[in-house]
């Protein structure tokens, strides 16, 4: 991906040394593979890895165009569904999508064309004379967006490339939200996250406001007043809890904020990691992350540990395997129970319970069992946190921000989508989904309140 | 084991994989190779009047499929461009340390009956088993009198072929060129002239691609290029083609034929010879793959003739003969139907785009409740083209199944439907 606005990047040795720690797990196709891999897509019709994409990319069409040279033709595909097509090859979990969907998993040979790989060889190698996409006549409305995760960003890219100006508002003091805070550092690497914010962005009419948080710095209420339409994408903030004593040990650490200092760090010395033992609790793909991360940064033991068996983990097969490859010790079907601490509140283990299942309920087991450790990571999961100083609120359902058709929310011409709403697994590509849907909608909404 | 020993025109050979003449056949060393390797026979690159050509320098070009493999080879080298001395020196040498080899000589000369008459001796003296007329080079050569610009009037090949049968005690072979309307005239030709046999085909002219950027045909020399001869896997289609008018003319029935073009492995082999080929000649397999390839032609060829009871070429050579005939002479009344089979079709949806959008809409499309589609043949829209069989990527899924006979064996000249039919 070439950006107009690419930011030059001086690596310290303490940096690189980082990186080298977390290095690709993926690495990217040659030119001659992608050219033989992208042979082997059967361009079928009606195609199921299409159906299978959450943002609908057209994906026999961008193959066959990395197939006859066209890696620009192939990359605007993708962009025109899906402007985070280069972080969404990265991160996206494909075995449960694209390439589930493929129709050669069904043949005798029972291996899909690796979508996700040819995706990433189209995104990084296509070369632009500026942005792939010229901005639509200007429409004179004003959108803001709040959060400039990927839900946000698609949302802002569309409503700009429709015509339209947009300011988006951020609270953290870099714009991409989980690609720049949460993803493991192995997935994203060579700060991916931030040269793809400045492509969005280099689209034109999209203002950028890092460090003004919702409830803080800017209200609802006063942007539905200042502008036509306003989305909200504002992620998950706070972390679900155990439920057990000692968690707020200082040693009882949030999985999402760990990642977040360990993506943000320079130098190895900014963190603290558990030299010996660490639990991790949790089944889904952030608990993965952590757990490999921590074996990365040099952690002897690493166990995580879920209350129920591998074929109720969220984390995909692929996502397991992924841990056993870092020699992360699994145990399922075990229940925290304890947090022990010594006399000086330090941390240095925990008890589990064993668990089985009956007639679909977890049941206790007698048997107990104890894994010393320096430090515990919690895993399981997030949690909307809207802001209380707000006065304007959108219904919130099930914990998250209600939506009804098209993204909209219970408040006339505001839209929500991404983690903060209550549809999808959370998947990156979801969000990016929901941030075009929802800017497609608003643009309708734009356009027929003008016929009145 | 089959025995795969030919004696071909009269020349014999251990088995029936002979290099055609070509770079891989320029010179002893290359020769001696191919021998070690295994290859029954090589025909000698062309030898030409002293001077000897002058090649230029980029001289190939491919055309590729899919994998990247090269399914087309496109060439614009000349005849030989070593000295006729040191190319007869090599050919007695080689010849005389494998004698069991055949060793047959390619020549190009002037239409001059004296000038023929010279070379032809001094062939003889080599020790060759046979010379090969090449009547078929399609570049660079004509322009200077050569070539396919003999083969291409049958009137100059069959009087070459004379003057080669007059000075000559050798088998005569002539190397057709493809580069013609049809075929059969210059075989009967030849024939007329007192050809042993022909081989065929010789290279087809091409041009393999342009270098957008350079705006210019590949091969590129200097920013310019010239058409050259196609040949590689891509051609075999029109050399079986060729072949198979030949074998069944009824003027040029019984003439040996080698067959050549494109032919990479046995199963190529065995269908030149199920045309009526007596031998195969092969140039791109080796120049991509090398010599050794022909390990596997002939444990392949032996392998399967074992398989079908074959002992020795004969058997089946010329066995698809009878079964090539003119359209006219089809049965009317036959009738196959694609069958999809549902437990092998993995829902790529080739079979029903492809008979949708450019054959008879045969194919029914049902959109399944978990988002995938199944696919039916729709039995009486079904003309049996045997398109979807071909695009379904999935081995027998799609199958042409027969269906069962209402009427007999009725060909287009019986056939009611012909406004010329011949009234019996």
């Amino acid at each position: 991906m070439v950006t107009n606005t690419e930011k030059a990047t001086s690596y310290s040795q303490q940096q690189l040394a980082l990186d080298q720690m977390f290095k690709d797990i993926n690495p990217a196709l040659s030119a001659r593979q992608a050219g033989i891999e992208s042979s082997r897509c059967y361009y079928c019709y009606d195609a199921p890895c299409i159906k299978a994409c959450p943002s609908k990319i057209n994906i026999p069409s961008f193959i066959a165009s990395i197939h006859s040279d066209d890696l620009t033709g192939a990359a605007r595909t993708i962009y025109q569904e899906n402007i985070m097509g280069g972080s969404c090859a990265r991160v996206c979990p494909t075995e449960i999508l694209c390439e589930q969907a493929c129709v050669r998993n069904k043949e005798e040979e029972k291996a899909p064309v690796k979508i996700g790989l040819l995706q990433r060889h189209a995104t990084d190698n296509a070369t632009f004379e500026g942005h792939p996409f010229e901005r639509a006549a200007s429409t004179g409305k004003k959108v803001a967006v709040v959060g400039a995760g990927p839900a946000g960003l698609s949302c802002a890219h569309r409503l700009a490339l429709l015509g339209n100006d947009v300011e988006v508002f951020e609270a953290e003091s870099k714009a991409g939200g989980l690609n720049e805070y949460g993803i493991a550092k192995y997935k994203l690497t060579e700060n991916f996250a931030q040269k793809e914010v400045d492509f969005i962005l280099s689209i034109g009419g999209i203002t950028l406001h890092t460090d003004t948080a919702l409830g803080k710095d800017i209200t609802l209420e006063q942007l539905k007043n200042d502008f036509d339409a306003v989305f909200l994408s504002i992620g998950l903030q706070d972390t679900q809890s155990l439920r057990l004593d000692n968690e707020d040990n200082a040693d009882v650490i949030n999985s999402v904020e760990y990642i977040k200092e360990l993506r943000q760090a320079t130098d190895l010395e900014q963190l603290s990691i558990p030299k010996d033992s660490a639990v991790v609790i949790g089944a889904g793909n952030t608990a993965i992350d952590i757990a490999c991360q921590l074996k990365r940064l040099g952690t002897e033991e690493v166990t995580l540990v879920y209350r129920r068996g591998e074929e109720q983990m969220s984390a995909t097969k692929h996502e397991q395997q992924i841990a056993k490859d870092h020699q992360v010790r699994i145990k399922t079907w075990s229940r925290p129970e304890q947090i022990h601490t010594d006399e000086n509140g330090k941390l240095t283990g925990m008890s589990f319970r064993k668990t089985y299942l009956e007639n679909g309920k977890l049941e206790d087991k007698a048997e107990q069992f104890d894994i010393d450790c320096s430090a515990i990571f919690k895993a399981v999961g997030q949690k909307l946190n809207y802001p209380e100083a707000e006065q304007l609120i959108p219904t919130i359902s099930n914990g998250k921000i209600a939506t009804f058709h098209n993204q909209l929310t219970s408040i006339d011409g505001v839209f929500a989508g991404g983690d903060c709403t209550g549809v999808g697994q959370d998947l990156t590509v979801e969000a990016v989904q929901q941030g075009k849907l929802a800017a497609l909608a608003i643009q309708q909404q734009l356009n027929s309140s003008e016929v009145k | 084991m089959a025995d795969l020993s030919i004696e071909f025109a009269g020349i014999k050979s251990p088995n029936p994989f002979w290099l055609a003449s070509a770079p891989p056949t320029d010179k002893a060393y290359n020769v001696e190779r191919a021998f070690e390797a295994g290859w029954g026979g090589v025909v000698w690159k062309t030898l030409g009047e002293d001077p000897a050509a002058v090649n230029v320098s980029s001289r190939y070009s491919a055309l590729y499929d899919h994998n990247g493999d090269v399914s087309g080879f496109n060439n614009i080298e000349l005849i030989t461009d070593r000295s006729l001395e040191i190319n007869l020196q090599e050919i007695t040498m080689v010849k005389k340390k494998w004698p069991d080899r055949a060793m047959i000589v390619s020549l190009m000369m002037p239409c001059e009956e004296e000038i023929w008459k010279d070379i032809l001796e001094k062939v003889e003296k080599t020790g060759a088993d046979g010379i090969e007329l090449n009547f078929g080079c399609p570049h660079g050569m004509p322009e200077r009198g050569m070539g396919a610009a003999v083969g291409q009037v049958p009137e100059y090949v069959e009087m070459v072929t004379r003057w080669c049968k007059t000075y000559s005690s050798l088998p005569v072979i002539v190397k057709l060129t493809p580069n013609i309307t049809d075929i059969r005239f210059a075989a009967r030709a030849a024939k007329k002239g007192g050809a042993d046999a022909v081989s065929l085909i010789n290279t087809i002219n091409s041009i393999t691609g342009i270098d957008l950027d350079q705006m210019a045909a590949r091969p590129i020399v200097d920013g310019k290029s010239t058409h050259g001869g196609y040949c590689g896997p891509a051609v075999k289609p029109i050399a079986l083609n060729m072949v198979a008018e030949i074998a069944r003319d009824p003027e040029t029935t019984g003439l040996p034929i080698s067959g050549i073009g494109g032919i990479g492995n046995w199963h190529d082999a065995a269908e030149f010879m199920a045309l009526g080929s007596g031998c195969v000649q092969v140039c791109t397999a080796a120049m991509i793959y090398g010599f050794d390839i022909v390990k596997e032609m002939k444990i392949g060829l032996s392998n399967w003739m074992d398989t079908k009871g074959y002992k020795k070429i004969t058997d089946f050579q010329g066995m698809a003969v009878p079964n090539t005939t003119d359209w006219k002479y089809l049965n009317m009344n036959y009738k196959v139907i694609a069958e999809i089979d549902q437990d092998k079709c993995i829902g790529c949806g080739r079979c029903y785009s492809s008979c949708e959008d450019t054959s008879h809409q045969a194919i029914e499309l049902t959109s399944l409740a978990d988002g995938t589609n199944s696919f039916e043949v729709i039995d009486d829209e079904c003309v049996g083209c045997n398109l979807c069989e071909i695009t379904c990527p999935v081995d027998n899924c799609i199958t042409m199944v027969k269906q069962p006979a209402e009427q007999p064996y009725m060909n287009w000249t019986e056939d009611p439907r012909n406004p010329h039919r011949e009234v019996s």
